[in-house]
């Protein structure tokens, strides 16, 4: 026989597996290649594995004593060598990892840090301006002071600026607060309100406010 | 008032004059009628002429693989669109392929709607002409994106960007526009040949053939309640196909009227480029339809009434679109804009004169020879016109796109669109796309519905006069 009757059920099939198929395929482009899934947990291994985890959870260093350029530019510094070198002259000196600090100071040669937190190269972004909004450092880069080795905790995604961008008022704190990590208070959203007013914060959505 | 019986010649005259044209020639009987239409596919060997077209349009597919290769290597610097022309051919053969497109869907659906009978002999194959003619003009919005990898940005998809295309654009509408009217053309044309293609599963020699067609034919067996779920669905299918007659084309002009420049900002737009879609769709029908009926013998199907009834037609569009031209100018004067003025004397009497008058002529003045009933049945004059009007229809196209934009509102701007090589091997290229997929329908599918056609059939008719005698003399 040419034509089994079982084969009937191959039309039916064929269109539900199609359009099953067709938004599988929407899903798996939508969740498993956005940056949520691409690039959340990114850790690249730095040439020497500075512990944040040590230096700002337990030793209490401020964010701003590295990354001393985020008050004022639109690029949070990576520290030169010279920063690190303010203790290391003195602390842990015998250390392997801090000998290769003091070889780069007394070489001249930077340490090729790795980036860990990129945006493209078309989307613009200050520092300066969110610090000053008071937006903490955590709301983007998670908390610092328990990673040993830096790692991206949030998307970075276009959507998810947006998503704060669009409904600020939970992430703004008092500018005082901003690099610290552990700052909560009992209704953020009433006090971004009240301090959106008060500053008046903006967070635009224009195309080009990040693509200039 | 004195009754009396009428008289021999009155009664005839009477018969006459209330009786229908006939819809098929002859004497036909259904099974001959059957393999008439099927010849073309069951024939063993292709025939030569069908293989030289076959290798002329593939060449012309080449040549469009080669310029769009190169297009999208150097980027649309190789087109000669360039400042104040930014649209030019691409858009132009967009809206002229989409044209052709809507004389298949008016005859599949609105012609079914309103009863006319005849539009059996011609629907099949003007609905394949839909199919491949929108599959070519949805080619060049892709072409001229500039950056082709990123046509998904058309679709509305879920994405990180938390963006959506922007609904207020017409390009959308357009996206919307000519996804639909795709999606349910080719339903369109698929639900009426499932009952071909189960008639092609029966007939087919070799297994692989029967295999395929009956996939395709659905398990199709000609049951009653196949028969009524297919008459639903069919009527259904007419039903959302019909508004997309009108609403494909008033979007594509939707392009030009929603923005503001002059020439473009016209409220006529929408019906003046449905009318002119259905005018150059027919007239492509009528230049496939003329060879194909010489070609394979359809001419008992399609016959000279066919022809005489699809030059109405032309002639009725073409006069609308001749109203057309001439209300915009009207209009133009009676706005008082003197940028209006500008824009529509520049177009009749400017550098690109040329193509006015050459779109005026071909789409207005040549089909008003269709006056004359002569003329309508006449196959040569037909088909020298039938090519004249969409030669018209395109410089229709050029002359709303090109000579709108030429003349920019800093004369210093000004300048003479010059097309490139790559512009004019791109659009003629899409006619080897079109013609590829044409050639393949007619040597795969029946270009002709073999079920439905048996019901305009002279042998079909209840007050079927041969009836008996026929039926005796088959005993």
């Amino acid at each position: 026989m040419l034509f089994p009757k079982w084969l009937d059920k191959l039309t039916p099939i064929f269109l539900w597996g199609g359009i099953v198929g067709l938004l599988g395929v929407i899903f798996v482009f939508w969740y498993w290649f956005s940056p949520k899934s691409l690039n959340v947990g990114y850790q690249p291994e730095q040439p020497i594995p500075y512990n944040h985890q040590l230096h700002v959870g337990q030793l209490g260093l401020d964010c701003r004593y590295c990354h001393y350029t985020v008050e004022q530019a639109a690029h949070a510094a990576i520290p030169p060598t010279e920063v690190c070198m303010n203790c290391h002259t003195l602390v842990k000196t015998n250390s392997e990892n801090i000998k290769k600090v003091a070889a780069s100071y007394e070489n001249e040669e930077p340490i090729d840090w790795v980036k860990v937190h990129n945006l493209p190269d078309y989307a613009y972004f200050n520092h300066s301006r969110h610090v000053a909004a008071g937006v903490g450092c955590v709301e983007c880069h998670g908390r610092i002071d328990q990673m040993e080795i830096v790692y991206q905790a949030e998307p970075l995604s276009m959507g998810w600026c947006l998503e704060c961008h669009r409904n600020p008022a939970g992430s703004i704190r008092p500018v005082e607060f901003v690099t610290d990590m552990e700052w909560s208070t009992e209704d953020p959203v009433a006090l971004g309100h009240s301090l959106i007013a008060a500053n008046n914060i903006k967070a635009r959505q224009d195309c080009n406010t990040c693509h200039r | 008032m004195e009754s009396r019986q009428l008289t021999v010649d009155e009664l005839a005259y009477l018969s006459d004059a209330v009786s229908r044209p006939k819809l098929i020639d002859g004497e036909e009987d259904f099974e001959k009628t059957t393999e008439v239409i099927l010849d073309p596919i069951t024939m063993p060997r292709a025939p030569k002429w069908w293989l030289i077209v076959l290798v002329g349009a593939v060449s012309g597919l080449l040549l469009y693989g080669v310029s769009v290769g190169y297009l999208f290597y150097e980027g649309t610097g190789v087109w000669g669109i360039s400042h104040p022309v930014v649209w030019g051919y691409a858009i132009i053969n967009l809206v002229w392929w989409i044209g052709i497109g809507h004389a298949g869907t008016l005859i599949s659906a609105i012609l079914f709607l309103a009863r006319q009978r005849w539009r059996t002999s011609i629907n099949r194959f003007a609905e394949a002409m839909t199919i491949f003619a929108v599959l070519c003009a949805v080619q060049f919005p892709l072409l001229h994106l500039g950056r082709p990898w990123y046509a998904y940005w058309f679709f509305p998809l879920p994405n990180q960007m938390g963006m959506w295309p922007n609904f207020r654009s017409p390009l959308l509408w357009d996206f919307f526009a000519f996804s639909t009217y795709f999606t349910i053309s080719l339903m369109f044309w698929y639900v009426g040949l499932v009952p071909d293609l189960a008639v092609l599963r029966d007939r087919a020699k070799s297994k692989v053939k029967a295999m395929v067609y009956g996939f395709f034919a659905l398990g199709w067996r000609g049951a009653n309640r196949h028969w009524q779920n297919y008459e639903r669905a069919y009527l259904i299918l007419a039903g959302i196909a019909t508004p997309l007659v009108l609403s494909v084309h008033s979007v594509v002009s939707f392009d030009f009227a929603v923005s503001q420049l002059p020439g473009w900002h016209t409220t006529i737009f929408p019906p003046y480029f449905v009318a002119g879609a259905i005018f150059s769709g027919f007239a492509l029908v009528l230049t496939l339809m003329i060879i194909a009926r010489e070609v394979y013998g359809f001419k008992q199907m399609v016959t000279i009434y066919h022809i005489d009834t699809m030059n109405k037609f032309l002639l009725a569009t073409g006069t609308m679109v001749g109203y057309a031209y001439t209300m915009e100018f009207f209009i133009a004067w009676y706005s008082g804009n003197e940028y209006e003025r500008f824009a529509f004397v520049n177009r009749a009497f400017g550098p690109y004169a040329w193509a006015y008058w050459t779109m005026f002529s071909c789409n207005v003045f040549v089909p008003q020879i269709f006056w004359f009933k002569k003329m309508r049945r006449h196959i040569a004059v037909t088909f020298v016109v039938s090519i004249l009007v969409n030669i018209g229809m395109w410089f229709e196209r050029f002359v709303i796109i090109v000579t709108s934009l030429h003349r920019d509102f800093l004369p210093a701007n000004w300048s003479y669109y010059i097309p490139t090589w790559v512009d004019i091997a791109t659009y003629v290229g899409t006619f080897g796309l079109f013609f590829t997929f044409f050639l393949l329908f007619l040597r795969y599918l029946p270009a002709i519905a073999i079920s439905e056609i048996k019901g305009i059939m002279n042998k079909a008719d209840p007050h079927y006069k041969g009836y008996t005698s026929s039926a005796s003399s088959n005993r």
